[in-house]
């Protein structure tokens, strides 16, 4: 598996200017000649489809919803970080690469991230022009606020709701490619394989999610943005639709899979409440801002009513072990603390799975009024979700798997090891190393869209013949499709017992006893006897009823959950060689005091998967990185 | 925890071309914590056990932004509480041995695909006639370059707020969906970006949505107190008077083109 990165000579600040130049052009004639695939419709997918169509390139994309404007980009809450230096505050490039690369705990590559805070300042400036209606101060100039992993406030916010601004900025300039016949939009239409021919990529086979109807499509090349898989663990804060089948499907034709160990728990959620749960709803990062988390000091104050604890009983554990910090530590941080303290006893809530979030003294300085119009949609949602009024008590929270810093490898042009074959957004498993920062998911997904995409997928078709599009009738394109309709048919054929979800949910528990916020040898080893054994079961005694020449959505999930329990297999394996701490990556055998104790002798590298056939174990590979401009070190946040 | 049973009666629909009907089911055990989704995805396992058809219905992201539910409980668009999607309503506010109906949304303009699920590519085809402002990636000004009144960023924004789950459209007697084009003619009209484009968006947008077969205003104000995101029936206004500007100063795009050479 080659696995170069391709990252450009030079100093660091220069390498994407001096690669942008170097990078081969197409000229406009040409680019109209040439046809390319985008999967997925969010931040970056949405952008790229877009902005290559703004090239002249025919744009064919495809998303499962019924609508680009609902990608799961949509849910974002917090904001995006941009190296804007608005505040005055001390921000530049170098400390928005710094903040990533330190809080990815050193297991991203350099060149990316700094490239990433390069175009973050482009990134504000597009969305502002495209009408996205960012907070404002009373003079008219853009607000900020702060996030955790960062001292300095780059992150600019749309109230609680910046994800769904963004991503209308997207939808709209995507519209407007659509009706300038320079994107065909596929709605309702689920990419099921990525069709390679001669080495390169060439196109995909889709289903229609209204008619049920396998058909292909051929390009010269092939853009994936189809977002993140921590629904392998059933309950997360992903939308039900997200799933990993495009990634892993991409996977079993030859793309190298990144770190898939490497996923991201989020410590602010809002607890499970029973055994029906669909998914877990997540509290902004940027409450955090102004909440103050705690728990009772005393196991004997856990019954009580959070008023009735004085200050003095009150734990606040953030404050106390990360005074810097504080309550904006980063995300694994905060969350293997809020562990740490349920684990002790002094959860509060059912089962003492949850801590406070406490607003009283935001309240109490600012006044409720400031408050809500800072956070008023969350705390309304929360009360929504609760029957709990968050302005006078404080919230319970927990932390839940939210992102997954793993997924396709790519090297600096977002190439993965197919050529023709790019990955976009949370797909790939580029910039956030081991954990990612609040606020920099946006800013990567419209980074990969609007701004590197449009260079290096050029660089790539000035070498492809335009002439030349694959046929989708052909053989490559038949053998993908007769693959896909075997595996309909034979999930509709097992005619068993148990519905998708048992099964789904059943593999979630398992994933997050064993692959969740703490790891080690003996749980995962268990999972790797545990999966296989599931796996076995699901294709006994799954049921699906109704055709597959219809709108199923038990179809749907059933093929999805078919991938997951494979992908499952894979994140153990990766969680289990990868015999060190980082990130959210925490073995509880490599630990100093509670922390996560990094191997840089051992495990300062990217690991990258190669697929060697069913029934076969698959092949580990090294990217190794290195650190010539942040220096690395243990991470603290104290 | 206290837990409910219930009598859900669902319209079942096999697809588009198929008549439909209405099914009681019986659901128990349901808690009072669940969403109403919730409740769904338990009757549907319920079903499945027993080895029928489980309920096709639109969802996605189950926190209220996405705008992919859409149901009709009792009659009203997500179920009558204020400011919130199907999602989002929770099985706290029904009561047990409640008779609950659950509908698609009825419109001519969304036709039933299957079940609850319905066609909103009448919505696609609006946004598409102009529902943008016209700024090619890498040609934008430093974003504090144009300062914006907050007062302005915030009526932009709670414009913007529209999820375009098709509420309003579902709420209207008919079909209108007026609501959801001055939401997002609103949300760019407050804004400085908006301006050029101004009265040849409106002119496009409204033209589109009557073509989309959407029905007209006839000011019963019901898509107001159906939306999910509170957007407020005076963007309607702003439309109109745009809209009717519009057709005295607006003039066809010159598509012609006097290129130098």
């Amino acid at each position: 598996m080659n696995l170069d990165a391709r990252i450009p000579a030079g100093p660091i600040a220069e390498k994407w200017s001096r690669s942008k130049f170097e990078m081969k052009l197409v000229n406009p004639a040409n680019k109209r000649k040439h046809t390319v695939i985008v999967v997925g419709s969010g931040l970056a997918g949405g952008a790229a489809a877009a902005t290559l169509a703004e090239l002249g390139y025919n744009v064919a994309c495809f998303c499962f919803q019924d609508s680009p404007r609902r990608a799961h980009s949509i849910a974002a809450q917090g904001g995006i970080n941009a190296a804007k230096n608005y505040q005055n505050d001390g921000d530049s490039i170098h400390r928005l690469f710094y903040d990533t690369v330190k809080g990815g705990d050193f297991r991203a590559r350099e060149a990316n991230v700094h490239r990433l805070a390069e175009v973050s300042v482009d990134i504000i400036d597009q969305c502002t022009a495209m009408g996205v209606p960012f907070a404002r101060e009373y003079g008219g100039t853009l607000a900020n606020r702060s996030f955790g992993g960062a001292q300095v406030s780059r992150t600019f916010y749309a109230r609680g709701q910046t994800g769904q601004q963004l991503l209308l900025g997207v939808y709209a300039g995507l519209s407007r490619q659509i009706a300038a016949g320079k994107v065909k939009m596929f709605n309702r239409t689920e990419m099921l394989d990525l069709v390679v021919e001669d080495g390169r990529a060439v196109g995909i086979v889709v289903r229609d999610l209204v008619t049920g109807k396998i058909e292909s499509h051929s390009a010269h090349a092939v853009v994936m943005a189809t977002g993140g898989y921590g629904n392998v663990f059933y309950l997360s804060t992903n939308a039900k639709g997200c799933n990993v089948t495009s990634t892993y499907r991409a996977y079993k034709r030859g793309a190298g899979f990144g770190n898939p160990c490497f996923t991201q728990i989020h410590p602010t959620c809002i607890p499970v409440s029973g055994d029906y749960q669909s998914k877990l709803t997540l509290m902004s990062e940027s409450l955090r801002n102004d909440g103050r988390v705690w728990v009772p000091k005393n196991k004997a104050d856990i019954g009580k009513r959070p008023d009735q604890i004085p200050d003095e009983d009150r734990d606040y554990y953030l404050e106390r072990k990360y005074p810097s910090f504080g309550n904006l530590s980063p995300r694994d941080i905060a969350s293997r603390a809020a562990k740490e303290q349920c684990d002790d006893g002094r959860g509060v809530g059912p089962g003492g799975r949850g801590v406070y979030l406490d607003f009283r003294d935001a309240i109490k300085r600012d006044t409720e009024d400031k408050v809500r119009e800072k956070y008023g949609n969350l705390f309304d949602m929360y009360e929504r979700i609760t029957g709990e009024n968050p302005y006078k008590v404080p919230m319970r929270i927990y932390p839940a798997v939210h992102y997954t810093m793993g997924g396709l490898w790519v090297d600096y042009n977002l190439q993965s090891t197919i050529p023709g074959l790019f990955v976009l957004g949370e797909a790939n498993f580029s910039d956030h190393g081991a954990n990612r920062l609040g606020a920099s998911a946006l800013m990567q997904g419209l980074a990969d869209g609007y701004f590197i995409i449009p260079y290096t997928l050029g660089n790539y078709l000035a070498g492809v013949n335009a002439a030349q599009l694959a046929d989708p009738k052909g053989a490559a394109f038949k053998d993908a499709e007769t693959d896909v309709k075997g595996q309909i048919d034979k999930l509709l054929a097992i005619k068993g017992k148990r519905s998708v979800d048992s099964f789904h949910r059943e593999l979630g528990t398992l994933m997050w006893e064993y692959c969740g916020m703490a790891r080690n040898k003996e749980g995962l080893t268990a999972a790797l006897s545990k999966i296989p054994e599931l796996r076995e079961k699901f294709w006994k005694d799954l049921t699906v009823l109704g055709g597959a020449e219809t709108l199923n959505q038990s179809l749907e999930k059933a093929g999805r959950v078919a991938d997951f329990l494979e992908f499952a297999e894979l994140m153990c394996r990766d969680a289990l060689v990868r015999e060190e701490s980082c990130g959210g990556h925490y073995r509880t055998e490599h630990q100093v005091e509670g922390e996560a104790k990094r191997d840089d002798d051992n495990f300062c590298h990217a690991a990258v998967w190669e697929y060697k056939g069913a029934g076969n174990e698959p092949a580990r590979h090294i990217e190794p990185l290195s650190f010539e401009n942040v220096k690395l070190a243990t991470r603290s946040y104290k | 925890m206290s837990t409910m049973n219930l009598t859900v009666h669902v319209w079942r629909q096999k697809d588009a071309r198929s008549p439909g009907k209405m099914v009681p089911y019986k659901v128990s055990g349901v808690s009072e914590h669940a969403s109403f989704l919730e409740m769904l995805d338990v009757l549907n396992e319920q079903l499945i056990d027993k080895g029928e058809e489980p309920i096709a219905f639109d969802h996605d992201c189950r926190e209220g932004i996405c705008g992919m539910c859409s149901l009709m409980i009792d009659g009203r668009p997500h179920g009558g509480q204020a400011g919130t999607t199907t999602c989002q309503l929770h099985m706290r506010k029904f009561k047990n041995g409640d008779e609950i109906y659950v509908e698609p949304w009825r419109a001519a303009a969304f036709p039933v695909l299957r079940d609850l699920c319905v066609d909103r590519t009448a919505f696609e085809k609006v946004q598409q006639a102009g529902g943008f402002v016209t700024a090619n990636v890498g040609s934008a000004p430093d974003a504090n370059s144009v300062p914006i009144a907050k007062e302005a960023a915030d009526r932009a924004f709670e414009a913007a707020a529209c999820i375009g789950c098709g509420a309003c459209v579902a709420a209207c007697p008919n079909g209108s969906a007026m609501l959801y084009v001055a939401a997002k003619l609103t949300h760019l009209h407050m804004l400085p970006q908006g301006q050029p484009e101004r009265l040849h968006r409106a002119q496009a947008m409204v033209n589109a949505m009557d073509a989309a077969g959407f029905g007209n205003c006839s000011n019963h104000y019901e898509c107001e107190a159906a939306c999910p995101k509170d957007i407020s029936r005076d963007t309607i206004a702003l439309m109109n008077r745009d809209f009717t500007k519009g057709t005295f100063a607006h003039r066809p795009r010159d598509t012609k083109g006097d290129g130098a050479g």
